[in-house]
């Protein structure tokens, strides 16, 4: 018995001084806090950004900071839960901090963002932006748009339309075969897949469309069967983590050659776990040129640089430097940390990134508008790998920037 | 266990014919609670923790339902958060409902709702669920559980896929001009709510159902001599902890204004079980403790270290392991010694137990950090913030003196506890004894 | 559509036979000591992370062997030090306790090998196509899996018929006191089927992790299903759980291929079907979609109507 009482009392102690304690409360830095996923399954993707994020960060620090003041990345963890993520974003607005980041899960983005803007309606005095770096639902700047939320990265329906445009040009795709996982990005996908092609070319047969339970899926090899049962040339698919990986391996095992187009299926360990299964199979739709095999001059020093600093991680998520220098701009233009004055300045910012690209934020929808990238799983001409596996991401084709971007579909309300 | 059926109708009369003292003693304890409930928000100044207390009043409601189940009814379920989120969903779909030239109905009765939907579900899976008891109600629990999650994202029209449902507190209607805007506003609403959704399950556990729920639980057989049919007994309380976790829900639908289907699935069923556990399934307030702590836990621990689960999972092991009482017990211990005046004798082995155990927890702690940061972290970096200091994790320094820390507060633990031991069965021994 | 039916039957019978391995040693366990022990699928991620481990700095094929022996060492030490003190605070407790060390061994398994996903590949040796049959090929491997769990079946089944150890162990499941009056030493019979539950738990994670995918959510990936399989086939009976395994592989297996749902099915029958309302994904649900919840239905159906489970003969 007395053992444990003592464990507990221990823990009990630790909690209470833990919780007197004070955070970090100099009021010189511009906090930005960090929302993402710092334990649990997805603490990997979470860390990694972090670790990306403080990099960009240290490098506005070296340049003199913002406004004579040093940017400081205060991380929250959120577990990629809904939930939680709305008390971590009551924490921050306790704290005081004008701004947060956030990507992981689109789930996860709704919330925040229909709570911030809550907050923001119902707290004029004390309002945050809610800078989402990675969450790809086109709802969140088409009908849930609002001023206080502004996307870096392309959305689903964006990368789509890119990834429609290179089959278009691929005459020797007839038979394509959408598989997803079962919610919403899933389905996303695959409505934008089956609208998309359908319009740029009527001629091909979708012969599969397939929603698997998220998560749940032991084995699939009956997936792969049923894929090359139905003779398909190709397989579009937006399975991340392990779902992705299982796939890419019973493709292989199965014997199935096609190319896969995929969203997410590279880097945190998936590059590694997926390794030669992959190559020249796997192809990934992004927004950054990915290193390989010539990267531009300014993208190859930023990995260069941050690899010498984490050996383990990789920049996977180049937008982190463009999201977070835009914001620095943002700041400097409207001279305060003060959330409205800062998001006008975001609106229309326009921004030379790391892979030399002009990019824009539209003032319509708050979304970036970029250049997307589809690049291919390899070992061969990798000189920036993921996972330090040998394996990385080679390019192969660029949809610029003016064939990539659709409509604004917001009715965005300003605050008057 | 012995003769359950004779010391059941025995207490069922003592609960009737309570003393007006008694009655007015636990009238009090009721008033207290309330006032400290009124009380908090002014007292606890740190901005955060009027959310976090939200958090907690949530978790309470939720804990003392499940508990209905686990330790008065002996069932333990592995899918209690379908009745929590079922009651949640239908509680958001409701409040959008609501508003002007739409429904009437205001803000605090929604938890109502809430309790309405849980209860409709409970009765549903309840109908055949609770026709046994044991290893056959856990496992049909854990496939429903595990149905209507898969289903919440399937099924988008109801559940709103991935993003969940949202809903908007402020478009309700007032009553007696109520608003709703400020977390603090929503604190009030959630703490009443907890306390009389408590005294109520308090209530149902005083009831001759609630006392017979206590007998099946210990022998169904015998509870069925004295004419009540176990199944109907189980399947009454099955019911009311489904009522009372869609209250939970509905509370949780005003204070997040979002339902997703986290809110429903295994995880969530299992943290309830844990807290309950944790808090002691044995005492009334036991869910109570466990709510607090574990949601004070979660919340705030991850804000310093990465691998707080790890701690929650050594911590409910070691309850499990050496206090299954839980925390109740752990307290409800220590009353003969209390009732005897002899509780200060307990303070000096008990702190030096402490302050060993302490030293231990540091060790433990302090090697588990390094290993998390050497596993984690680059070969770049060589040091790391560890207990208010730097240390050079690539060392072999630390990790010898927390190792060490670790050994030397064992060995204290070993010579220390049996002598606090030895004080609290001195102390707890009824006054007069030898 | 044949080859299709063909690779459908044989990847569910490799997926059974995997399910085997898993739920014999959990059913044993359940019918000796009334456990249902939640960590069991931990000791199954267990032997596929030190198989990682063992097989980076030796070699695949002394892997196999001592992964499984260390994942057993450890679930008899779990046993000794932890259940048998839970053991007097009842059932309730035990199971409760299994369940803490599942997360406990999620979390350690995070904190030694990092979060994501371990590259655990097959060994070279089988790394080809067995045989090819239109454009599907089946590997090396799962035949060397399907032997594996053969073989592990026929080893069983001739320890509980044919030795004395067999002979005591099911004597314990049903009378466990007059065991011991006997003179056998129940505690001891109770730790050894344990540890050799888990070390077949550890044994399936050995072979299944290089095609599953080794990464800490595996054990929960698998863990209920497992306990689905046990449960349906009837707590304590290993003919149970061996043909619930192998009709729950094939059911899940092949389901993936039906692309019915109720709409489509309906409509074929010239049905008219209203596709509107809150119940409109209802109708759009295929049978593919819902394959993996297949077995949740089935142990909801099969405790409504057989509580003991199909070859269970009691339901504690």
């Amino acid at each position: 018995m007395s053992k444990a009482k003592r464990g507990l009392i221990g823990v009990l102690v630790l909690a209470v001084v833990a919780w007197l304690a004070p955070g970090a409360m100099s009021a010189d830095p511009i906090r930005v806090a960090y929302i993402d996923p710092l334990s649990g399954p997805f603490a990997a993707t979470g860390e990694n950004g972090l670790k990306q994020f403080r990099y960009a960060a240290d490098q506005i620090n070296r340049a003199g900071g913002v406004l004579g003041r040093q940017v400081e990345i205060v991380p929250f963890d959120n577990k990629v839960s809904p939930q939680e993520s709305l008390i971590q974003l009551k924490k921050v607005i306790g704290d005081g901090i004008p701004f947060l980041f956030q990507g992981n899960s689109s789930g996860v983005a709704h919330a925040i963002s229909d709570a911030v803007q809550k907050h923001n309606e119902r707290n004029p005095g004390s309002r945050v932006l809610y800078l989402n770096y990675s969450a790809v639902d086109p709802a969140l700047t088409n009908e849930k748009c609002h001023f206080w939320h502004f996307r870096f990265d392309a959305h689903a329906d964006m990368k789509m339309a890119a990834l429609t445009d290179v089959i278009k040009a691929n005459a020797k795709i007839k038979k394509i075969y959408v598989i997803g996982q079962d919610y919403s990005f899933g389905k996303a996908v695959a409505d934008a897949a089956v609208k998309m092609l359908g319009q740029k070319r009527p001629d091909i047969q979708i012969v599969g469309n397939e929603l698997h339970p998220i998560g749940k899926v032991k084995d699939f090899s009956p997936y792969v069967q049923k894929i090359i049962a139905s003779g398909a040339d190709a397989v579009i698919t937006g399975n991340w983590g392990a779902d992705m990986v299982n796939l890419a391996k019973a493709a292989n095992d199965g014997g199935l050659k096609v190319p896969f187009y995929t969203y997410y299926a590279a880097s945190d360990g998936v590059t590694a776990a997926i390794g030669a299964a992959g190559v020249d199979r796997i192809r990934l739709v992004h927004e950054s040129h990915p290193g390989n095999p010539d990267a531009p001059k300014p993208l190859a020093d930023h990995i260069a640089g941050y690899k010498k600093l984490h050996a383990n991680n990789d920049i996977n998520q180049a937008r982190i430097h463009t999201a977070l220098n835009m914001l620095a701009l943002a700041v400097k233009k409207a001279g305060s940390t003060d959330a409205d004055k800062v998001a006008a300045a975001l609106e229309g910012m326009e921004w030379t990134n790391l892979s030399g690209d002009h990019v824009v934020m539209r003032p319509d929808d708050h979304q970036l508008l970029m250049p997307i990238y589809i690049s291919v799983h390899t070992n061969k001409g990798i000189k920036f790998d993921y996972d330090n596996s040998g394996f990385g991401l080679s390019l192969e084709s660029k949809i610029e920037r003016d064939k990539a971007t659709l409509p604004a579909a917001c009715t965005m309300k300003r605050p008057s | 266990m012995s003769a359950p059926a004779p010391a059941t109708t025995r207490h069922v009369e003592v609960a009737a014919t309570a003393s007006w003292t008694h009655r007015l003693r636990r009238l009090g304890v009721w008033l207290a609670a309330g006032a400290l409930l009124l009380a908090l928000p002014h007292v606890v100044r740190n901005p955060v923790a009027v959310p976090v207390m939200n958090q907690m009043g949530i978790a309470v409601v939720f804990a003392l339902s499940y508990n209905m189940l686990l330790g008065q009814g002996g069932m333990l379920s592995f899918g209690h958060a379908v009745y929590f989120g079922l009651g949640g969903f239908i509680a958001a779909h409701v409040l959008n409902l609501a508003g002007p030239g739409g429904l009437y109905l205001p803000v605090p009765v929604l938890p109502l709702v809430g309790g309405l939907g849980g209860l409709l579900f409970a009765a549903l899976f309840g109908s055949f669920s609770t026709r046994r008891a044991g290893t056959v109600f856990a496992m049909i629990s854990l496939g429903v559980g595990e149905l209507i999650a898969a289903s919440s994202l399937i099924f988008d029209g109801f559940f709103g896929g991935e993003e969940g449902v949202t809903t908007n507190r402020t478009r309700a209607p007032l009553l007696l001009g109520l608003e709703f805007t400020t977390d603090r506003q929503v604190y009030y609403l959630i703490a009443g709510w907890a306390l009389v959704a408590a005294a109520l399950m308090y209530s149902f556990s005083r009831t001759p159902v609630g006392r017979m729920a206590n007998a099946v639980r210990d022998n169904a057989e015998r509870a069925e001599f004295v004419g009540y049919s176990a199944r109907w007994v189980r399947f009454v309380s099955f019911c009311a902890a489904g009522f009372f976790a869609g209250v939970a829900g509905g509370l949780f639908a005003i204070n997040y204004e979002i339902l997703t289907a986290e809110n429903l699935g295994l995880n969530a069923s299992g943290a309830v079980l844990l807290m309950t556990y944790i808090g002691g399934i044995g005492y009334f307030v036991g869910p109570i403790l466990g709510a607090v702590v574990f949601t004070f836990l979660q919340s705030m621990l991850s804000d310093y270290t990465g691998i707080w689960l790890l701690y929650l999972g050594i911590m409910f092991l070691a309850t499990v392991l050496f206090v299954p009482a839980g925390l109740a017990g752990l307290i409800a211990m220590h009353l003969p010694a209390w009732r005897a005046g002899r509780l200060r004798t307990l303070a000096a082995p008990y702190a030096l137990t402490a302050l060993v155990a302490l030293v231990t927890a540091a060790g433990v702690i302090g090697l588990l950090e390094l290993v998390h940061f050497v596993v984690s972290t680059s070969p770049s970096r060589t040091t790391m913030r560890l207990f208010w200091m730097t240390v050079p994790a690539r060392t072999l320094a630390p990790w010898l003196g927390f190792a060490a820390a670790a050994a030397a507060g064992a060995l204290g633990v070993r010579w220390a506890a049996p002598r606090a031991a030895a004080a609290f069965a001195a102390a707890s021994r009824p006054p007069g004894a030898p | 559509m044949l080859e299709l039916a063909l690779f459908s039957l044989l990847n569910g019978l490799v997926f059974g036979m995997l399910l085997f391995m898993l739920s014999s040693g959990l059913t044993l366990i359940f019918g000796m000591m009334g456990v249902l022990n939640f960590a069991h699928a931990s000791f199954y991620m267990l032997g596929a992370y030190f198989a990682y481990t063992l097989g980076a700095s030796v070699d695949f094929w002394p892997a196999l062997l001592l992964a499984p022996l260390l994942v057993g060492g450890l679930g008899a030490l779990v046993e000794r030090f932890g259940l048998r003190r839970v053991h007097r605070f009842g059932h309730v407790a035990e199971l409760i306790f299994t369940f803490g060390v599942a997360i406990l061994v999620e979390e350690v398994v995070q904190l030694v090998w990092g979060r994501p996903a371990k590259s655990y590949e097959a060994p070279a040796v089988l790394d080809f196509a067995l045989f090819r049959l239109a454009d599907n090929a089946f590997p090396a491997y799962k035949g060397f899996m399907l032997l594996v769990a053969v073989g592990i079946f026929l080893f069983l089944f001739g320890v509980f018929t044919r030795t004395r150890a067999g002979l005591i162990i099911q004597a314990s499941l049903t009378h466990p006191g007059m065991v011991a009056m006997l003179g056998h030493n129940v505690p001891r019979v109770f730790m050894v089927v344990f540890g050799v539950g888990s070390a077949l738990a550890g044994l399936a994670g050995v072979i299944a992790g290089p095609v599953l995918g080794t990464f800490p959510g595996m054990a929960q990936v698998l863990g209920s299903i497992v306990f689905v399989v046990v449960v349906i086939g009837g707590l304590g009976s290993l003919t149970g759980a061996f043909i619930a395994s192998l009709a729950i592989g094939v059911i899940q297996t092949s389901a993936v291929a039906l692309d019915l749902s109720l709409g489509t099915t309906a409509a074929s029958l010239g049905l008219p079907v209203d596709g509107g309302g809150a119940l409109q994904d209802l109708w759009r649900v295929t049978i593919a979609q819902v394959a993996p919840m297949l077995p949740y239905l089935l142990l909801v159906l099969v405790l409504i109507v057989r509580p003991t489970g199909l070859f269970g003969t009691r339901e504690t």
